[in-house]
């Protein structure tokens, strides 16, 4: 067999990079705290932890009042953003997210009214358990989103992306809580903050090896400095967290790095897919090896 | 039904019962391109679209890069210093100039049909695919679906739609040719029934190897290829990378199945993971 050339025709891009702008990796970081906060908010609430569920349930509103806004600046017609839900439409991760967005948004929005304001308790407690259960699916239909596409990067990462993602989300929300939570009721945040960002270190080295030279991105450019710096804030909040314990400004300290280090995180992840596209190279490997 | 394989569409023809029509599409035979561009200019013509920049690429006589939403045909230039047939250029100067105009390739399973989440990416009755411009919000999940890298989005004076071929569907569905078909001086581009441009193009595969053109080959008549067979697919005398094109595409939807499980076992991870941490206690 005859060489074949990897660098295709002039070096151009086979398949075209996302045309998403940072608003959409911005979006994959707050459906994630989003997701993990309303589940961190309905499970506080059962168990009776008033302190921790009064700041996840705020935390997720926020988040999700945000995440529409960032979606609808990013269309390229925003005036037509309703057209998302003209259809159900299961083959396209995108309708689907858009529905669970819509549930979700509007069942955190209803908890954190009823809890501000302290009436409807059991409005609230349907909102909560609706938003909470919902909680995981927005986690993680991101992953499935971006690995629905002819991104090497992304979707022959598709097994591991939702790990990433869920993970992600764990340790970003539960960050949020120990900033916003008395430190003698932010017990279950820093255990979830604390999992999530080793998970998210673990499941994020897995999906590295696993892509093997078409994880390059994660190790170049701009994705690259993501990367690093990801790994470090995270690494750093867990074990200054670790050590801190219930010592609530050491805490802070290190949930801000936890914090820092998903949204950095996702913008690598990000930054990935478009490096990935812009280089015919790994179009090409990847479709190789599958034949 | 005739011996053909089977090319039916997930739209079409069932869900179009008596309005369907034969599945169109195009041949484009690259042994015969002469890299007129007639395609591209009488696409732009017709379909008016707009100008997709004035620049000088060095990259051989192509100074249009690739297809995008202003550009909705794309002759490629490629020069090598191979001979164009066995056994030509023995004298040691050996050059080959390669030409093919590319398009939209209206596959079987269309990724960008499947991921809009509007559904402003139809299969009309012809079983081609379309854009349809009063319903698409410019979200842009179709540009980087595409294994071909045939969408993108128009950055012109807010338009912010995603645009690619219609395989001229105003004129199409007339029952007239596409207007770079209808232009195409020596034939390189062919419109018709797609089972007729099937037969054809085996046998001029047939025919071109006879004559000595070593690499040649079909790329997308396959049905059972990783999208189900191109709408609008080439005889090319090369590797389809040397083009520009994917070498063994999928349609990224048919994983789709499989993500939406490893989704659920992360989503009932982290489910199970928030819970086991609150049942430590308060502090």
């Amino acid at each position: 067999m005859t060489e074949r050339p990897t660098d295709g025709y002039y070096g151009r891009p086979i398949v075209k990079p996302p045309v998403w702008k940072d608003e959409i990796a911005w979006y994959l970081f707050a459906g994630g705290l989003a997701g993990g906060s309303s589940s961190l908010g309905l499970a506080a609430r059962v168990t009776g932890n008033r302190a921790l569920a009064r700041s996840a349930t705020f935390t997720a509103a926020a988040a999700l009042t945000a995440s529409p806004l960032l979606l609808i600046k990013d269309l390229g017609r925003p005036e037509r953003f309703v057209n998302m839900l003209r259809v159900v439409k299961p083959s396209s991760p995108m309708n689907v997210g858009t529905w669970i967005l819509t549930v979700a948004g509007t069942a955190a929005g209803a908890t954190a009214a009823c809890e501000a304001t302290d009436v409807l308790p059991r409005v609230r407690a349907l909102a909560q358990g609706v938003a909470g259960v919902l909680g995981p699916a927005l986690a993680t239909y991101t992953a499935v989103l971006i690995s629905d596409t002819a991104v090497p990067v992304w979707h022959e990462a598709r097994t591991e992306l939702p790990l990433v993602f869920a993970s992600g989300a764990a340790a970003s929300a539960g960050a949020a809580a120990v900033i916003l939570t008395p430190a003698d009721s932010a017990g279950p945040a820093r255990r979830m903050m604390l999992a999530g960002a080793v998970g998210e270190l673990a499941a994020t080295s897995v999906m590295e090896r696993r892509l093997g030279e078409l994880g390059e991105p994660y190790h170049t450019g701009k994705a690259g400095a993501f990367a690093r710096a990801a790994k470090t804030a995270t690494a750093a909040g867990a074990a200054l967290g670790a050590f801190a314990g219930r010592r609530p400004a050491m805490g802070r300290l290190a949930a801000g790095l936890v914090f820092g280090g998903a949204v950095a995180e996702r913008f690598a992840v990000f930054r990935a897919g478009s490096q990935s596209a812009e280089d015919p190279r790994y179009v090409v490997m990847s479709q190789r090896d599958r034949s | 039904m005739s011996a053909q394989p089977n090319v039916d569409t997930e739209a079409w023809p069932e869900s179009y019962g008596d309005e369907a029509r034969p599945r169109m599409g195009f041949f484009t035979d690259t042994s015969v391109c002469i890299g007129c561009k007639a395609c591209e200019v009488a696409c732009k013509e017709w379909n008016q679209v707009p100008e997709d920049g004035l620049l000088f690429t060095g990259d051989s006589y192509d100074n249009t890069g690739g297809l995008g939403a202003n550009t909705w045909r794309h002759v490629a230039f490629i020069e090598q210093d191979r001979p164009l047939r066995v056994g030509d250029g023995e004298d040691g100067d050996a050059f080959r100039w390669l030409m093919s105009s590319d398009v939209c390739k209206h596959c079987t399973h269309s990724a960008c049909l499947d991921v809009c989440p509007t559904g402003a990416i139809i299969r009309t009755e012809l079983g081609t695919v379309v854009v349809q411009e009063d319903v698409c919000n410019g979200c842009g999940y179709c540009v980087p679906a595409c294994p071909f890298g045939v969408l993108d989005k128009r950055e012109i004076e807010d338009d912010g739609r995603v645009w690619k071929c219609t395989l001229c569907y105003d004129r199409t569905r007339e029952g007239m040719t596409p207007a770079c078909a209808q232009a195409c001086p020596t034939e390189s581009i062919q419109y018709g029934p797609l089972d007729e441009l099937r037969e054809r193009a085996g046998a001029r595969l047939d025919k071109v190897v006879a004559d000595g053109f070593a690499g040649a080959r079909l790329y997308g008549e396959d049905p059972t290829d990783g999208v189900g067979g191109f709408g609008a697919f080439f005889l090319l005398l090369d590797e389809p990378e040397v083009y520009g094109l994917p070498p063994n595409p999928v349609d990224t939807t048919h994983d789709l199945p499989e993500m939406w499980r490893s989704a659920a076992v992360a989503a009932g991870a982290l489910a199970v993971g928030v819970a086991a941490c609150l049942l430590g206690g308060r502090r």
